[in-house]
């Protein structure tokens, strides 16, 4: 069909690959730049940086967010930090150095001339958001404190105590806010993205619903940008607010956009596991507890003695044993993968024996309790809170969880997908992260595509349709696709079955974590390829919504649920085709002799992009290779 | 658990509102706040039931999506928690629960316990924030700012705004809100160019839509993240100074 992946890769030596493109790209002048409207869909950090930096340059921008205010965005819940390569620490970090590391923790699946942009870029993230107010921690010479966060070598990670999301998405707000205070901007708030909107080939605009009362519109742009973020809430449980979705995403590829990867998803190893069948949604914990935190099991089997009564030559301190280099600090996946290992093996603990234990007492000890509250005062407190166990005297229960997608919308250099005009920010695109993203690099990506390089990429598109108007919403074109959305709400209200959406979508999230989770094998995405079709089967006749077209939550799940369906087979079928393990990709078949992931560089140093044929169960897969020109293609070992 | 909820349902703005009786059944301790409501819209979905509309989304505390008063109070009963970091087992087998909206005329009812916060926005775009052009900035390092300012900013910026200081305070008033954000922008060098004409905008926006301060605290007390009452205090401040300062910009009185 009429895909065609073109990375649109800079040439020149990769150090000046993004200062060359920068300077071939077509640019609007000044004066242009109002007669062009851009339309923003989602107010994360991607999002709002994109928007208030469009308004500043002079574009026409309206923004979009199902959210009663774009402050909402779930950007807002990252806790750790945000990475910078500014060698504020002399402790021999530079661009070179942040490069590579996520090229490495990427696990050699994304492309490097993205890559060393984002390291690039990552210097001038920090000093916009110090200029617009982001209170980062301090030393007490007033200048800024950095930590070693997620096992790098070097301190490079920024932070606002552990809410350097919210922090980070209250700047971008506020740039934002301060746009639509001035009419640069347009701001629309609890509305929902339910199409994008192909004219000749080219993004032309979308149909919205009004969330608050049920009125379905459209809106037209001269380009398109999608920053709604990730897939993880395809598992049900996961980390990620309860309305994060894909669904902006899945419509904009069956308008013929291609998703990439979408079999890469990250598990966090440090949340608190599950404790009962209601659970709605699962909690981090900052991953910076692992920097004194001990992690164990019982050696024995089905021990179910409480934790004071085992005695330490019973315990199995296992990542210490098997990864004495990098111990409990050992990657995300890596870490995942072995607390699955035990859990499964029969030593996983609590009364649901589905966690593993992340202790403080040998901390404790040596720092003493002042210290450790100091630390992490406010991470045990919510622990607390939510399990009513005390940590400071009982070991913490963690186990992993679905936390973030690298696969999504597949996108150029410029961050353009396979459609003209359509763009794909922050975490809603496949870009940068590879296989595997390094901690405190996601608010890095989402801030670097919203604030510098879409505000630099999105001239090369515009120019071209100058003097060109938007096209009218009564252009056929938008009637279509509208009275597509209208037909759709009615067809959900009308089905008139006897199960929620939410059990629906309960039911599929155990098939993906089952067979899509941690880890995979051609047996279990086999079952999964024919148990979702199933089950999507029975969901759409047997779905209940109740009430009408207006405020309806009931309405806004049923369709969400229903692109996590067409989404998760997806994503099994890439899991499936893809015979290697990379990053958070882990298939059983393809393992070294001790257990770590075997890469097959030979057939699969490439990006899976798929195209939409009509039939979720029948994608069609296109394949960009993947070149290593400044990174050496190893194995990763974290011994 | 075995729970009674009194419910406010209220099908729009304009509509009529009533109280509606709910039994929860089989609820867990352990369950938060939301889980619980959730179970129980399940519960009337299956049953051919109208399910309550609520809003909730990050289910951690930060996101400030939720808040309904529970008992009377914003957020429910424990301190320093957003209503979805509420759990079960701060009620007893057989409570009665009153579960209803923020209540404020710069809060109008979406429907039954949603409620639209775009004043808040207004607030924000009226001042709340730092002119800063994407890609003027100088080094971050450029200018040191001593840590005991920057956590005080750090500790006004934590604020959600979930609305529930205008909920608890019997005025409807938006005074820790509004102070909250000023305090943080206003204790940071960055942030002194603006400092006067952003008290002005911002305190004159919130009254367009919130009642007044008459010093009751209980947006304190009844606040998330427990954002000191300082901070008001140098709101008034910082706007006694701007009605002079924003005089002496316009060049009526002399330095």
């Amino acid at each position: 069909m009429g895909i065609t992946l073109d990375a649109k890769t800079p040439s020149g030596p990769i150090e000046d690959q993004w200062n060359n493109h920068k300077f071939s790209v077509k640019l609007v002048n000044p004066n242009n730049k109002r007669k062009f409207t851009v339309l923003v869909v989602g107010t994360g950090l991607a999002g709002a940086a994109a928007a208030a930096s469009l308004a500043q340059l002079g574009y026409k921008v309206k923004v979009f967010t199902f959210h009663d205010t774009p402050r909402r965005a779930h950007s807002i819940a990252a806790q750790g930090g945000i990475n910078a390569a500014k060698n504020y620490k002399n402790d021999g970090d530079s661009v070179q150095r942040l490069f590579y590391d996520t090229v490495k923790g990427g696990d050699f699946r994304s492309r490097e001339s993205n890559v060393h942009r984002l390291a690039e870029v990552s210097v001038n993230i920090i000093d916009q958001c110090v200029a617009q107010g982001v209170p980062f921690a301090r030393e007490y010479g007033g200048l800024l404190d950095n930590r070693s966060f997620g096992g790098a070598q070097v301190s490079r990670t920024f932070y606002a105590k552990g809410q350097t999301g919210q922090q980070l998405l209250l700047g971008a707000y506020q740039a934002l806010m301060q746009q639509v205070g001035t009419g640069a901007c347009e701001l629309h708030t609890k509305v929902e993205m339910l199409d994008v909107v192909i004219k000749d080939g080219q993004a032309c605009g979308i149909v919205v619903r009004d969330l608050a009362t049920g009125e379905i519109t459209s809106h037209s742009g001269h380009a398109v940008l999608l920053a709604t973020g990730g897939y993880s809430n395809a598992f049900y449980l996961s980390t990620n607010a309860m309305n994060c979705n894909v669904t902006a995403a899945w419509r904009a590829h069956k308008r013929g956009a291609a998703f990439a990867n979408p079999c890469y998803t990250q598990i966090h190893p440090t949340c608190i596991p599950a404790s009962d069948e209601f659970q709605s949604k699962l909690t981090l914990m900052s991953e910076s507890l692992r920097n004194d935190g001990r992690i164990w099991v019982p050696k024995l089997a089905g021990d179910d003695r409480p934790p004071g009564q085992i005695p330490e030559s019973e315990r199995d301190y296992y990542l210490e044993r098997i990864y004495p280099s990098f111990g409990n600090l050992a990657p995300r996946d890596v870490s995942s993968r072995a607390a699955k290992r035990m859990v499964d093996s029969g030593h996983g603990i609590g009364t649901l024996h589905n966690g593993v234990y992340l202790d403080f007492s040998e901390a404790i000890g040596r720092l003493g309790e002042p210290v450790v509250r100091d630390r992490y005062g406010n991470l045990f407190d919510m622990y607390q809170r939510i399990t009513d166990e005390n940590p400071y005297q009982v070991p913490m229960r963690i186990y992993p969880a679905p936390h973030y997608t690298m696969g999504g919308l597949w996108v150029d250099y410029n961050l353009m997908t396979t459609v003209p005009g359509l763009y794909a920010l922050g975490e809603a695109n496949f870009s940068d992260h590879g296989a595997n993203r390094l901690g405190a690099s996601a608010l890095m990506q989402g801030l670097a595509d919203g604030y510098f390089v879409i505000p630099s990429t999105i001239s090369d598109y515009l120019a071209g349709l100058l003097g060109n108007p938007v096209v009218p919403t009564d252009d056929p074109a938008f009637t279509t696709a509208e009275s597509g959305v209208r037909d759709d709400v009615a067809r959900w209200l009308a089905v008139g079955g006897s199960r929620s959406a939410d059990h629906y979508h309960r039911e599929l999230g155990k098939i993906v974590w089952d067979y899509c989770g941690m880890s995979r094998d051609r047996t279990g995405l086999d079952k999964a390829l024919s148990e979702i079709p199933a089950l999507r089967e029975e969901f759409v006749t047997n779905v209940r919504v109740p009430g009408g077209a207006g405020v309806n939550q009931e309405l806004e799940k049923v369709q969400r649920v229903a692109d996590f369906f067409d989404l998760a087979e997806l994503m099994c079928r890439d899991a499936l085709e893809r015979e290697e393990s990379c990053g958070g990709h882990f298939r059983e078949e393809y393992q070294t002799d001790d257990g770590e992931a075997l890469r097959n560089d030979d057939d699969f140093c490439n990006v899976a992009a798929w195209e939409w044929s009509g039939n979720p169960s029948e994608p069609v897969k296109h394949v960009e290779p993947l070149e290593f020109e400044y990174v050496k293609l190893t194995q990763r070992s974290y011994k | 658990m075995q729970l009674k909820l009194k419910v406010w349902r209220q099908d729009g703005p304009e509509a009529p509102g009533r109280f509606e009786t709910y039994d929860a059944v089989d609820i867990k301790p352990d369950m938060s706040f939301l889980e619980m409501l959730d179970v129980v819209n399940n519960r009337l979905v299956e049953a051919g039931g109208d399910p309550i509309t609520f809003d909730s989304d990050c289910r951690e505390g930060i996101c400030g999506t939720c808040g309904v008063m529970i008992d009377g109070q914003a957020h429910g009963p424990w301190k320093g928690a957003a209503t979805c970091q509420l759990h079960m087992r701060a009620f007893r087998d057989g409570d009665t629960i009153v579960i209803e909206p923020w209540q404020a005329a710069g809060f109008p009812i979406v429907k039954d316990l949603m409620v639209n916060r775009a004043s808040f926005d207004a607030i924000v775009s009226s001042g709340g924030f730092i002119s800063a052009d994407t890609g003027a900035a100088p080094d971050a390092n450029e200018i040191p700012i001593p840590k005991p300012v920057a956590d005080s900013a750090m500790d006004a910026a934590a604020c959600i705004g979930c609305g529930a200081c205008v909920a608890a305070c019997p005025n409807s008033a938006a005074q820790l809100f509004t102070s909250a954000k000023l305090a943080h922008l206003n204790l940071l060098p960055q942030g002194q160019a603006e400092r006067f004409k952003r008290t002005e905008a911002m305190v004159e926006t919130m009254e367009q839509f919130f009642g007044s301060c008459t010093n009751h605290g209980e947006c304190h007390e009844a606040c998330p993240k427990e954002i000191p009452l300082d901070f008001i205090a140098l709101m008034n401040r910082d706007y006694l100074k701007s009605k002079l300062k924003n005089r002496k910009l316009a060049g009526q009185v002399f330095p």
